[in-house]
């Protein structure tokens, strides 16, 4: 099973333009075109760049109560979401772990789910498990994603379909893009201002050329989509967030709506509320190492000689210039400019807790 | 200028009186990507043949890099600290990352010449 890869609908293009293609949670991704990484990630930062992310899990909750069936298994305020909206949250489980983190739009008749490809049978599964009669969960595997991120993405997208200008940050649209129907949100994974767009496998790759043949368009591939996000401070589950680690530790509460802190009845409430009145044991922070060099995820953290926590994500920050990581440290060294020292290959590299993002971000007001 | 010859670890090695210079192949950074950082041996440790010896960092991974051969650290390519690209813009020339006083001159017998090289880099993909 782990020898077959699955393809997106672009596969075909990411060979055309010469895709470096790896294995990614079961799915064949160009992880960079000739460009590389390092040109990728700026070129997002300064025009716009096309990521494929059709890998990522696309569904619709369907049905009177929607909302409320998905509240059983998140502590978002989803029912207070108005259509044209959307919002990152997070699916917990029972014992107060992250199951996912996922977007979720209100589209008026329905919502809909843009879920981790690693994690979307996982999720899918968790959440047919508590519908309600009358509420249906319906998969969408043969749409596409595309991220259309940077400075000029949306500026350039409107002169194809103007509406997409006058769209807040966090709004959803539905509308045509030379012809094409697509589904339209004004958010993203690098930091900066862009959109995702849905939009039928099939029509995918015209959808995709019709993108890289506009002004200061040019593909970019999940090495930069890597380095873009984290120097964002925004999290990878599966190394910055995971079953083991709480809401609370990886200082994701905002994603709690004010309600459900009243009502606490999401999966995991016991462990997130008693973390919320103690503090965590430990917390999601951000790195800056001292010098060049990057530390790794699962590099140990140390203070005074003693392990303290441990990297989860670490690169070179291409805008940073620089290295940069997160993770998780005890909350007493977990205060912003606290010294620490990261382990890299049996050398302790001076390093401070610092604010993410590390790069400012770059939304639409 | 003597002939490269080449390692499976993907390093070439230039022999000159009884000291290699040794970098990683052009093929080798390609497949690394951007070079963001390149930790060196000092000059004076003794190292021995297969021992890692220095990192090369891209945006996304760390790869060791591998003594080809036994011997001791020289000289190290400062210019490296200042512009790790040179790695990627002349990873067979300016790029070189260390030389070493061969212990055995006759160790390089087993490295490959340009043509077996290629061979074995064509032979993995």
């Amino acid at each position: 099973m782990a020898d077959t890869l699955l393809e997106t609908p672009l596969a075909p293009l990411h060979r055309e333009l010469g895709g470096k293609m790896v294995p990614f949670a079961g799915y064949s991704m160009p992880v960079q075109y000739p460009a590389g990484i390092l040109a990728e990630h700026l070129a997002t930062r300064r025009g716009a760049a096309l990521f494929d992310v059709s890998h990522m899990g696309q569904a619709e909750l369907r049905g009177e109560g929607a909302a409320a069936a998905l509240e059983q298994l998140t502590p978002a305020d989803v029912r207070i979401l108005k259509p044209g909206r959307q919002k990152y949250g997070l699916l917990t489980t029972p014992s107060g772990g992250i199951l996912d983190d996922f977007m979720v739009a209100n589209l008026g008749d329905r919502l809909f789910l843009v879920l981790n490809a690693s994690r979307k049978d996982v999720d899918c599964a968790a959440i047919e498990a508590v519908l309600p009669a009358g509420v249906s969960l319906h998969r969408l595997p043969d749409r596409a994603l595309l991220a259309f991120q940077g400075p000029a993405a949306v500026p350039s997208l409107a002169t194809l379909a103007p509406a997409v200008a006058a769209l807040p940050f966090m709004g959803v649209l539905a509308t045509e893009v030379q012809g094409i129907p697509v589904l339209i949100s004004r958010s993203g994974y690098t930091g900066e201002d862009g959109v995702e767009i849905g939009v039928a496998g099939e029509q995918a790759e015209r959808l995709a050329r019709a993108l890289l043949a506009l002004p200061s368009a040019s593909a970019a591939g999940l090495g930069a989509r890597d380095s873009l996000r984290l120097e964002a401070g925004l999290c990878l589950y599966g190394n910055d967030i995971d079953e083991t680690t709480s809401p609370v530790e990886a200082n994701l509460t905002w994603t709690i709506g004010k309600r459900r802190r009243t009502e606490w009845n999401f999966p995991g409430a016991e462990r997130v509320r008693e973390e919320l009145d103690n503090g965590p044991k430990r917390l999601r922070v951000g790195l800056l190492p001292e010098g060049r060099q990057p530390a790794r995820a699962h590099t140990v953290i140390a203070a005074g000689g003693e392990s303290v926590g441990e990297v989860t994500s670490g690169t070179f920050g291409p805008s940073l210039n620089g290295p940069c990581a997160m993770g998780y440290v005890a909350r007493e060294h977990a205060a912003d400019g606290s010294a620490l020292e990261l382990m890299v290959r049996g050398k302790a590299i001076p390093a401070r807790v610092a604010a993410t993002p590390f790069i400012p971000h770059r939304y639409a007001r | 200028m003597a002939e490269l010859k080449f390692s499976k670890d993907h390093e070439w090695v230039r022999l000159e009186g009884n000291v290699a210079t040794v970098g990683i192949t052009d093929h080798a950074q390609t497949a690394l990507g951007d070079v963001v950082f390149v930790d060196l041996p000092e000059a004076g440790r003794e190292v021995a043949a297969g021992e890692s010896v220095a990192v090369v960092e891209s945006v996304k991974a760390a790869s060791d890099v591998y003594a080809p051969v036994a011997g001791t650290i020289t000289e190290s390519n400062a210019a490296l600290a200042d512009d790790p690209s040179l790695v990627n813009g002349a990873a067979q020339s300016e790029g070189w990352f260390f030389k070493i006083e061969l212990a055995d001159a006759s160790e390089l017998d087993g490295l490959m010449d340009a043509e077996a090289y290629q061979t074995f880099v064509d032979s993995q993909s």
